[in-house]
């Protein structure tokens, strides 16, 4: 594909010759055939399937999990400019100039992803096991979550951007059938409706993108397109950069196709936890970041980009502040997290290696306070509002634990996770300079102070205080099944920031992939250290209002932000009179002028021809005496006119 | 002397008595003479024209009609012969059955 010549001009592996796989990742094929053939024995096998189909559901991701861990120990094994590894399975598309081989890249960026994938999906299927075990349609939905790991693990391993775009609406689908499982909840379904209409919409501007790559470059592999940006013209990268970005806001609930992720909760926490938290919202941080070449190259999508990132944060993290609903609390929370990465994305090589960075670690911490949520919410009989929590820390010990090291990570307490891991990224927003950059660290840094008051808000409402359950629950710690990979990801979450910071090694990892920051800067900032004051001032209001006082347990009306931070910000109100209502009256105009116009008037000539025929029919009375007087009449008439002519 | 004029004037009578005896009577074998008669009448006109002119086309197409009076009137009675049997009743109104 690309020579020398281009490798020489671009700093980054995607575009260098990439070599062929070979060993054990020669057999990358495997980490999408194992969920795969989870999902087609769960979901093609039906009931037969009932009694054994979690074990296989699980024992799927955790041999991927095992495969990718293979596959990067052999990665390592390789100098950092060789470890991009190409994989052709078969040619997906041949059709004359357009080819499109089916293939798989194996690289420092993807194998992050399939490690954190395969990893943290096999915790939340073992956690599965236990959360779903009461209900009747486990197997089916262990299938779909196989199939939602398999459409991930393409989006993340595919060459090429069609294999992506495949990937990308596989895990569309799959987001749609398990926000939707408990489907007789009409709120569940329509909330799955929601996802995947408000998703489609990201999805057109994805695949305007790739169809602009394809006419701009004959081609949509990665190694084509990279090879190609820079003869394109600045609108062109622009163009492309703006449509990719309009891809990752929907799956990624960006800021303005943000809204479906707070509904999304309607599905089982597991799904929350994995797809909406873990992995599928990040995909569009992932498009991002793979696509630094085309990004790198355009100033202006790059700003788009980072302001995205920046509004949603804020956004995120407002509504987290005022929901009283435990998973939505979290749901805020993630799209105000992703904001984060998003930011970092817009950041260029300054930010790329630190949005990767905190989206791993958020995958660690965020999955572990998700399943923390849904243990508690398992032991309190499906209740999920907050103000009905209160006091169980005493009842469940483990969980508030795992619960309280996600806390500490995602506020950004040293030395856990977020720490490491936000704080560059508040600094690197700073050091881009100028006013866009004072503007998108105050924002960062604005939101730092926020997560800490919701978070801490949500902390002291669940597991501290009085107990305001109802008498009917009596809660207690959830099975080993559930509380093991509640453990493992708590662990993450303290470890893993500073593991991928510390001695910057997902820098040096990465590097060769996304660049890196043209200044390494130390852990200590100023920026951090005011994150960190910021952290505190927000606990500690959080403390003053939900720890000090007694919570209600009927929420108080609360101020013009509350209320406007419960309606999410009234991003549906927005959606509906600025989209949907015109779309209604839209559709509404179409089908009164197709009713009165084109069919009135196809309508209106029939119904003339129709009745007018019917009444000169009456003619033909079936007498055949009036048939003679005619005839004779037209004859007297005949005749007395050629008489009269003639005169 | 019995001009043209004579023969065309009853030719005219002849025909008239024939239509109205077709609009206005039911019975269809009384019709059917009506019928007839008209036809008669034309063929005296024919004639009495032929006569006048001193040409024979005329008497020859007075011989058409006849020819196919008769063949219409084979027709049209098995037709009657038929409905009859079929309704008990040769009024021409009551078979009016093909309508709108």
């Amino acid at each position: 594909m690309t020579g020398s010549a281009h490798a020489a001009l671009v700093p980054h592996a995607a575009a260098i010759a990439s070599l062929h796989a070979t060993g054990i990742q020669d057999a990358a094929g495997l980490l999408l055939a194992f969920p795969l053939a989870g999902a087609v024995i769960l979901l093609l096998g039906g009931k037969r399937t009932n009694s054994w189909g979690h074990l296989v559901g699980v024992a799927m991701p955790v041999l991927a999990f095992a495969y990718a861990v293979a596959a990067f120990v052999q990665m390592l094994g390789y100098p950092a400019a060789q470890r991009a590894r190409d994989l052709v399975l078969y040619q997906f598309i041949n059709v004359g100039r357009f080819q499109v081989p089916m293939g798989l890249r194996l690289d420092q960026l993807s194998i992050c992803f399939v490690l954190l994938i395969t990893g943290v999906g096999s915790l939340i299927h073992i956690f599965a096991v236990g959360y779903m075990s009461h209900d009747p349609e486990r197997r089916r939905f262990f299938g779909y979550m196989n199939l939602f790991l398999a459409a991930m693990l393409l989006l993340v391993l595919a060459n090429n951007y069609l294999g992506l775009y495949a990937g990308w609406e596989g895990v569309g689908l799959a987001s749609y059938l398990l926000i939707g499982f408990w489907q007789y909840k009409p709120a569940a379904a329509t909330a799955a409706k929601k996802a995947f209409v408000a998703n489609r919409v990201g999805d057109v501007g994805l695949s305007l993108g790739i169809m602009l790559m394809f006419a701009q470059f004959g081609n949509v592999t990665f190694t084509g397109v990279f090879g190609a940006v820079h003869s394109a013209s600045h609108g062109v990268v622009l163009a492309i950069g703006l449509l990719l970005l309009l891809g990752a806001c929907g799956k990624s609930a960006q800021v303005p196709l943000q809204s479906w992720l707070l509904d999304a909760m309607e599905g089982p926490t597991p799904v929350s936890a994995l797809i909406h938290a873990a992995t599928m919202v990040t995909a569009g941080v992932y498009l991002i970041v793979r696509s630094a070449p085309i990004f790198d190259l355009s100033p202006g999508a790059r700003i788009a980009v980072a302001v995205v990132g920046a509004v949603t944060l804020l956004w995120g993290a407002i509504i987290g502040c005022a929901k009283d609903d435990i998973k939505k609390a979290l749901a805020g929370s993630t799209m105000s997290q992703i904001g984060y990465m998003m930011l970092a994305a817009g950041l260029g090589p300054a930010g790329y290696v630190f949005a990767i960075a905190h989206l791993l670690a958020h995958g660690f911490f965020k999955a572990g306070l998700f399943l923390g949520a849904g243990s508690v919410k398992h032991e309190m009989n499906d209740e999920v509002d907050m103000r009905r929590f209160g006091g169980l820390a005493s009842a469940m010990p483990i969980t508030f634990v795992a619960f309280t090291l996600g806390y500490l990570a995602i506020i950004g307490v040293p030395p856990f996770s977020g720490f490491f891991t936000k704080d560059p990224i508040i600094d690197a927003a700073f050091a881009k300079g100028g006013t866009s950059g004072a503007l998108l660290g105050t924002a960062a840094l604005l939101g730092a102070g926020i997560t800490a008051f919701y978070m801490t808000r949500v902390m002291l409402m669940t597991f501290s205080g009085e107990r305001r359950w109802d008498e009917k629950v009596h809660p207690h710690e959830a099975p080993p099944v559930m509380t093991a990979p509640m453990i493992v990801l708590a662990i993450g979450s303290v470890a893993a920031g500073g593991f991928l910071i510390l001695a910057n090694r997902l820098m040096n990892f990465l590097g060769p992939v996304t660049g890196v920051p043209p200044v390494v800067r130390g852990i200590w900032t100023p920026a951090g250290g005011a994150a960190l004051a910021l952290v505190v001032v927000g606990a500690v209001i959080a403390w003053a209002l939900y720890g000090r006082r007694e919570v209600p347990v009927t929420a108080p009306a609360g101020n013009l932000v509350t209320v406007a931070a419960r309606k999410d910000l009234y991003g549906d109100a927005i959606n509906e009179g600025l989209l949907m209502r015109p779309g209604q009256w839209l559709t509404r105009l179409s089908v009164y002028f197709d009713n009165r116009g084109v069919d009135g008037l196809v309508n209106t000539v029939a119904a003339a021809f129709g009745g007018s025929s019917g009444r000169m029919r009456k003619v033909q009375t079936g007498f055949v005496r009036s048939y003679a007087l005619s005839m004779l009449v037209g004859a007297v008439l005949l005749v007395g006119t050629f008489l009269l002519v003639r005169l | 002397m019995v001009s043209p004029a004579h023969f065309i004037a009853l030719s005219v009578i002849l025909f008239v008595i024939g239509a109205v005896g077709v609009l206005v009577r039911r019975n269809a074998i009384v019709v059917f003479m009506c019928v007839e008669l008209m036809l008669n009448a034309a063929n005296l006109a024919f004639v009495t024209f032929a006569r006048m002119h001193g040409a024979l086309d005329g008497q020859v197409i007075a011989f058409f009609v006849m020819v196919v009076a008769a063949a219409e009137v084979v027709v049209g009675l098995a037709i009657l012969t038929a409905i009859f049997r079929a309704r008990r009743s040769a009024s021409v109104d009551d078979a009016s059955l093909m309508k709108y």
